[in-house]
């Protein structure tokens, strides 16, 4: 306590300082010498599968013409893009793939969003229907693509319904999670508050049950595309789906895989849109849980 | 005017059983009288898990009695209705809505209009000391804040009758002292009849005018306490004045016994 050992661990004090300082510098510093290892191993891992790949067709050690090539691939969208298809350009076929994917999903979203509130509120529906939907759900959904395109015809109303299908399930169960897991203290605060039935429902039920919800909108969009691309490869008149077809029929190995890149990269596209929506919506989520 | 000279609340021999998960039957409350007079502070006490908050919930509309009635100012009570405030244990504040729009919720849903509500909300805001919060979202702030747009929340609704079940629970020591205090100042302006459920008695002492003893579950009124401590308080140094310690003392003779009773329960079923 005398007075003269204070300066000491002032010095002590000041001393420990710029070593704090160096040791978050180089913390800092390893963090980004991992990221750049990171980055720089997965671009490694992609040339190396597409070199082999390359390699390997080239030096006929996997068939060429089966398995096709890295280059071929790219030549087969370089002319799809540059000269167009043999169904049209491509944008038009993109974008017919899109719409009906697009339409498919939002139809099978506010559906499944609907129903599955009124069930997760509403226990006697949830009774009622809950068997019969457990049993559609285990139908394999996709064998109805052939089915809408008897009913619905070659144009874009039975792509639209197997999206749809696709879509509905994913989204109506984590709705339907999402409104049975409501904290039950909010709802009997807002009760409490003075909340109608009508406001518990749409004031917090479902703003609650939209991070559930918006988890199934990531998972369900692929589900859309997935629909679209195969009623169009049932049967169609244009979209991605039917250029896989007549790429297979032609036994253009290339013009498939083509058409997967492609579609890759519109599901790329709308799952950035996506997820920027969140972004917007869920403001009041503390951030710490992202990665 | 029969109803302006009947007390506050009013349960005439509620009783309240659960059916378990496991198809028993539960009873938390057996057979509880208790009168709570108008603009009285009331403290319930009891062992951890005897039916406290039960008996709350039956106050609220929340849960109805198995048996017996239960009076909100001389009315048998049907349903959540418009004269009730409630302050839960957890946090219940929106986490989606700002701490400005979960202050107006309650007249918003009550149906005042929007500027209104607004205005009324930026009034308590202020006097619990988070207008400078009224953008921030709940999870940006301290426990004790949103306590504070918790009880915000409720007063705006201009209670006649608060329920507060263990309010304070899960803050530190330190910020509890400071809530209680705020709290009594709240109160004393609006003449609400308050029961205030812990089980921390140093606490209820410190607030209430009445203390009731609960008996280990299921609970009914064991015995009431009258606190004579003069008003203002403040937490921190009424609870140094030896009529403090002597009250303490008394209650906690009859309440000891009740908490004794739920440990050696708990070691039975454990065994």
């Amino acid at each position: 306590m005398s007075p003269d050992v204070m300066p000491e661990t002032v010095v002590a004090a000041t001393a420990t300082e710029p070593a704090k300082q160096g040791r978050a510098h180089t913390r800092a510093r390893a963090a980004r010498r991992r990221r750049m290892i990171v980055a720089a191993a997965r671009a490694v891992l992609l040339v190396a599968v597409l070199g082999l790949w390359e390699v390997f067709a080239r030096a006929k050690i996997i068939d060429p013409f089966n398995f096709s090539m890295p280059s071929k691939i790219w030549d087969q969208v370089y002319t799809w893009v540059t000269h167009g298809t043999a169904l049209g350009s491509l944008g038009e076929q993109v974008w017919y793939t899109l719409q009906e994917a697009l339409l498919g999903w939002v139809i099978g979203v506010v559906a499944g969003v609907v129903f599955g509130i009124a069930l997760g509120r509403i226990a006697f529906l949830a009774d009622v229907l809950g068997p019969y939907i457990k049993v559609l759900n285990s139908i394999p959904r996709i064998v109805l693509a052939p089915i809408f395109v008897i009913w619905f015809g070659l144009g874009p109303a039975s792509k639209v319904a197997s999206a749809v299908v696709l879509v509905f399930f994913p989204v109506f169960f984590n709705a339907f999670q999402g409104a049975r897991e409501v904290d039950r203290n909010l709802v009997a605060n807002a009760r409490i508050l003075g909340a109608s039935d009508r406001r518990v429902t749409l004031q917090v039920v479902i703003p609650s049950a939209t991070s559930w919800i918006f988890t199934s909108l990531h998972v369900s969009f692929g589900f859309a595309l997935i629909g679209a691309i195969v009623g169009e490869y049932i049967g169609a008149t244009k979209g991605i789906g039917l250029l896989v077809a007549q790429s297979q029929g032609t036994f253009n190995a290339a013009g498939v895989y083509a058409a997967m890149v492609i579609l890759a990269v519109v599901a790329l596209l709308a799952e950035g849109l996506l997820t920027f929506a969140e972004r917007r919506i869920f403001r009041w989520k503390p951030s710490d849980s992202e990665s | 005017m029969s109803a302006d000279t009947s007390p506050a609340i009013e349960l005439r021999g509620a009783s309240k059983i659960f059916k378990t998960p496991s198809g028993g039957l539960h009873t938390a409350v057996r057979e509880l009288d208790l009168t709570i007079g108008r603009g009285e502070f009331v403290a319930v006490v009891g062992p951890t898990g005897c039916g406290k908050s039960t008996t709350l919930t039956l106050v609220s509309g929340l849960e109805e009695p198995t048996e017996g009635e239960v009076l909100v100012a001389g009315e048998p009570v049907a349903g959540v209705g418009d004269k009730v405030g409630f302050v839960f244990q957890q946090d219940a504040t929106f986490p989606w809505r700002t701490v400005l729009s979960n202050v107006m919720a309650g007249p918003r849903f009550r149906g005042v209009p929007k500027t209104e509500a607004k205005q009324r909300a930026r009034e308590w805001l202020a006097r619990v000391g988070l207008s400078a919060f009224e953008d921030r979202y709940p999870h940006q702030l301290s426990g004790g804040q949103r306590k504070r747009v918790a009880l915000a929340a409720t007063f705006v609704n201009d209670p006649e009758i608060l329920l507060m079940d263990e309010p304070f629970s899960a803050l530190d020591v330190q910020t509890r002292a400071l809530m209680s205090d705020e709290l009594l100042e709240l109160w004393e302006g609006t003449g609400a009849s308050v029961v205030f459920v812990t089980h921390d008695l140093e606490e209820s002492i410190a607030l209430a005018d009445k203390v009731v003893v609960m008996t280990a579950g299921p609970a009914t009124v064991k015995q009431v306490f009258d606190i004579d401590l003069p008003r203002p308080r403040k937490v921190e140094s009424v609870r140094l004045e030896p009529r403090f310690i002597e009250i303490y003392r008394e209650i906690w003779e009859s309440l000891g016994e009740e908490v004794r009773i739920t440990r050696e329960r708990g070691a039975a079923n454990v065994a």
